[in-house]
């Protein structure tokens, strides 16, 4: 086994942005809050989401030429988590891979174009997914030549907020070669996009049907689209990593205060210590999710990622897949009869935890990557 | 010791030469195995060998570098002997056993020991030639320090001995013994009424009896006064200050700049060593680690391992920390040893019929080597607390549970 690299870091700048987005994510995102977005159509405050782009966080990874900070992704990690431990759902984390993969291909005229208004608070999703499988290589959507434009045949499936969404980045086969493009929502026909429903309430995503959409050629990203697209799938791993990271927090801390002030048979319930420990248990598996998060944070760069941080990303994932879904699981039955109904906050981050595992890979889809990447 | 601290030269210079020592002189293997901490020394041939090499460390130069030049050590800056220590691990060094005096006995004594206490202490804790052992455990007290009962009466210039003490390490091979009694069972609280002894272990009415372990070997002895006499110039930091006593003794372990003499405490086990060493296994007629969930699982422990690590390395961020502010730092003893218990069971498991030897037989692998340390790690899940012990400690103080 190769010596493992063990840089673990928080810039001042991160550490500004974990102190801002803390106290924002709190103010803006209370259970109130959160609660009265969940039968909402578009799922996020659109208010919130014009404060999180003046903020500037939209454009934390974006260089400054293009109007952001040109800090890296590193640093949304801290507001992710902080948007985690509030339950605060926009389409933040999708927007960000957009704007990643822009600056990642090189793409300079699409760049140009785009991201100053993505920056500006303009909603950008990504397609990549056609079918449950996170493992699938094969692209089956395809674009081909129609008259010097490009047309469309496929659809994609768990594109997040695709009903908002101003652009979408759509992985096709060209000619063969697996390719990026960017897609405006006008290039869609009727009917294209229908709403899926998902199990963590706080979630919107669609099926979109791209078959017939038309876009010039100029709107093909350039660079190896294989490699990007490895990329963004380890970054959306490692983002929603550190948001399950910070959801695993809060779920935590809720069913603590339920074990200090229940009491049954005479004594509060948080004294036996078979609830007690298992709240170490799930403790201890959000502080090793964090430490993976910030390890990966530390190491995630705007070049290609190399196989420590591709190793420290999948790690992250697996870790803080696992801690959420333990911590809430732990959640419902320890609140007894109250945890079992929709009532109780515990059902938030049940159904988040089961929707979040699944995003950009499983914990198991990770670890039988870095068997590969430690055992080989 | 001197204050001057070295340059990152003078500290490279003296690192190639620790180095170039230990490429000549850390020992072949002896052929039999040796213990991975000082509290599995179960035989006279591994005490022979560790008390040798330990000599020959220190003959060189290289134990408590840092402890004054007149009792046996060089004088020398603290980052020096943490240089050596280094090396030590990093060359895979047999451990420098004798634990309970180059890290708690002996910085204790050159803090608040007398002259007298110095000059007939210090040199034979580097040169192995007394051992240490520790009694601060009971049997019917376990991880309940300040409940003590061992008593200790003031007679003349002597204290007169009653009770016993268990998991004494090494205590059939011991010269001396941390003693914590209770010189008074009738003080408010029961901290204060115990003192701190360094008292002979040989000697009328002080017997050892070894207690076996689950491994076959002994190691520990449970230790009994019966009207012992010990002299009352033994006691150390005035009689009831016995707790604070022991508890200051605890913090030298961590490290050189401490107080410790240094040396290799333990035989570090890695999951690295396992997988290196079951590449040869075979499952279903194929090489172990081509099985899918042989490989799940050992992602599972690579990962546990790196998050100690990084655990480390994060509990000195403080933004990072703010939220659970001690977490970190108290959940270590409870994730490194369970983390080891796993990984070391799990070592055992994977070695398929191999994995029913033992230690003794020629067909195992690397001589048993896992059997035992599965075995072995209890010591660290039971032991300084146990493991729900520390479960309650944690969810008490990090997370704020009612007291169980």
């Amino acid at each position: 086994m190769k010596k493992s690299n063990m840089a673990i870091g928080l810039s001042e700048e991160q550490g500004m942005l974990l102190d801002t987005a803390r106290e924002f994510c709190r103010d803006r995102s209370a259970i109130p809050a959160v609660r009265a977005l969940l039968q909402s159509e578009s799922g996020f405050d659109a208010q919130v989401w014009q404060e999180i782009a003046e903020l500037g966080w939209l454009g934390v990874a974006v260089s400054e030429a293009h109007g952001g900070s040109g800090l890296g992704m590193g640093s949304a990690i801290p507001i992710v988590e902080c948007m985690g431990k509030r339950l605060l759902s926009t389409p933040y984390i999708t927007t960000l891979l957009v704007a990643e993969a822009l600056q990642r291909a090189q793409s300079h005229a699409l760049c140009e174009r785009h991201l100053p208004a993505i920056v500006g608070g303009q909603i950008a999703t990504l397609a990549l997914l056609e079918s449950e499988d996170w493992g699938e290589e094969t692209i089956e959507l395809t674009a081909s030549d129609a008259g010097g434009d490009l047309q469309l045949a496929g659809s994609k499936t768990q594109v997040a907020y695709a009903a908002q969404a101003e652009l979408f980045l759509v992985s096709a086969t060209y000619q063969n070669e697996a390719r990026l493009l960017l897609v405006p929502a006008s290039a869609l026909g009727e009917g294209a996009v229908r709403r899926q429903t998902n199990i963590d309430e706080t979630r919107r995503s669609s099926r979109v049907d791209f078959t017939g959409a038309t876009v010039s050629s100029d709107h093909l990203l350039s660079g190896d689209a294989a490699a990007i697209i490895r990329d963004l799938r380890l970054l959306g791993a490692l983002l929603y990593a550190a948001e399950a990271a910070g959801s695993t927090a809060a779920c935590m801390d809720l069913t603590v205060d339920y074990l200090k002030t229940r009491k049954q048979f005479g004594h509060l319930i948080g004294s036996y210590q078979s609830l007690k420990h298992p709240m170490v248990e799930v403790l201890c598996d959000m502080d090793n999710a964090r430490s993976f998060v910030y390890h990966a944070a530390t190491l995630v760069s705007e070049a290609s990622l190399d196989e420590d941080a591709e190793s420290a990303c999948r790690m992250a994932k697996a870790q803080a897949s696992e801690a959420l879904k333990f911590a809430a699981d732990r959640a419902v039955q320890f609140h007894g009869g109250m945890g079992f109904t929709y009532e109780c906050d515990a059902q938030l981050y049940i159904r988040r935890a089961q929707w979040s595992q699944q995003a950009f890979g499983d914990a198991y889809h990770h670890r039988k990557r870095l068997a590969s990447l430690l055992l080989d | 010791m001197s204050d001057h601290a070295p340059s990152a030269s003078e500290l490279a210079d003296f690192r190639a030469e620790v180095s170039g020592w230990l490429e000549e002189h850390n020992p072949a293997d002896p052929g039999f195995l040796l213990p991975q901490t000082f509290m599995e020394v179960g035989s006279d041939q591994q005490l022979d060998f560790l008390r040798e090499w330990q000599h020959k460390l220190w003959s060189a130069g290289y134990l408590g570098v840092h402890w004054p030049e007149q009792y046996g050590g060089r004088g020398m800056h603290p980052a020096f002997q943490n240089e050596i220590n280094r090396e030590l691990r990093r060359h895979r060094t047999p451990i420098t056993f004798n634990v309970i005096g180059l890290g708690w006995a002996g910085p204790l004594i050159l803090d608040i020991g007398t002259e007298e206490d110095k000059a007939k202490y210090i040199k034979g804790i580097l040169s192995a030639e007394d051992i240490w052992c520790q009694g601060f455990s009971e049997p019917d007290h376990g991880s309940d320090l300040g409940n003590a009962q061992t008593r200790a009466v003031r007679d003349g210039d002597d204290y007169i001995v009653n009770g016993s003490k268990i998991w004494t390490t090494m205590g059939n091979y011991a010269k001396y013994m941390i003693l914590l009694a209770r010189t008074d069972p009738t003080t408010k609280r029961k901290y204060d009424g115990l003192s701190f002894f360094l008292s002979p272990m040989h000697g009328t009415g002080i017997d050892t009896r070894p207690i076996q372990k689950i491994t076959g070997e002994y190691g520990f002895t449970e230790t009994f006064f019966t009207d012992a006499r010990i002299p009352a110039s033994c006691l150390i930091g005035g009689e009831g200050n016995g707790w604070r006593v022991a508890m200051q003794t605890l913090q030298y372990e961590r490290g050189a700049a401490a107080g410790a003499a240094g040396g290799q405490v333990q035989v570090r086990v890695s999951i690295a060593d396992l997988i290196d060493e079951v590449r040869s296994v075979k499952r279903d007629g194929a090489p172990l680690l081509e099985d899918p969930v042989v490989r799940d699982r050992l992602v599972q422990l690579i990962m546990d391992e790196k998050a100690l690590g990084l655990a480390d390395k994060r509990s000195t961020l403080g933004d990072l920390n703010s939220d659970y502010p001690m977490s970190l730092l108290l959940s270590y003893k409870l994730r490194v040893s369970e983390y080891q218990r796993r990984m070391r069971q799990y070592g055992l498991e994977i070695q398929g019929g191999l994995g029913g030897l033992y230690v003794g037989d020629e067909d195992t692998i690397a001589g048993g080597f896992w059997q035992r340390a599965y075995f072995n790690n209890f010591a660290t899940t039971i032991g300084g607390g146990t493991s729900q012990i520390q479960c309650n400690i944690i969810g008490e103080q990090v997370l704020g549970l009612p007291k169980s």
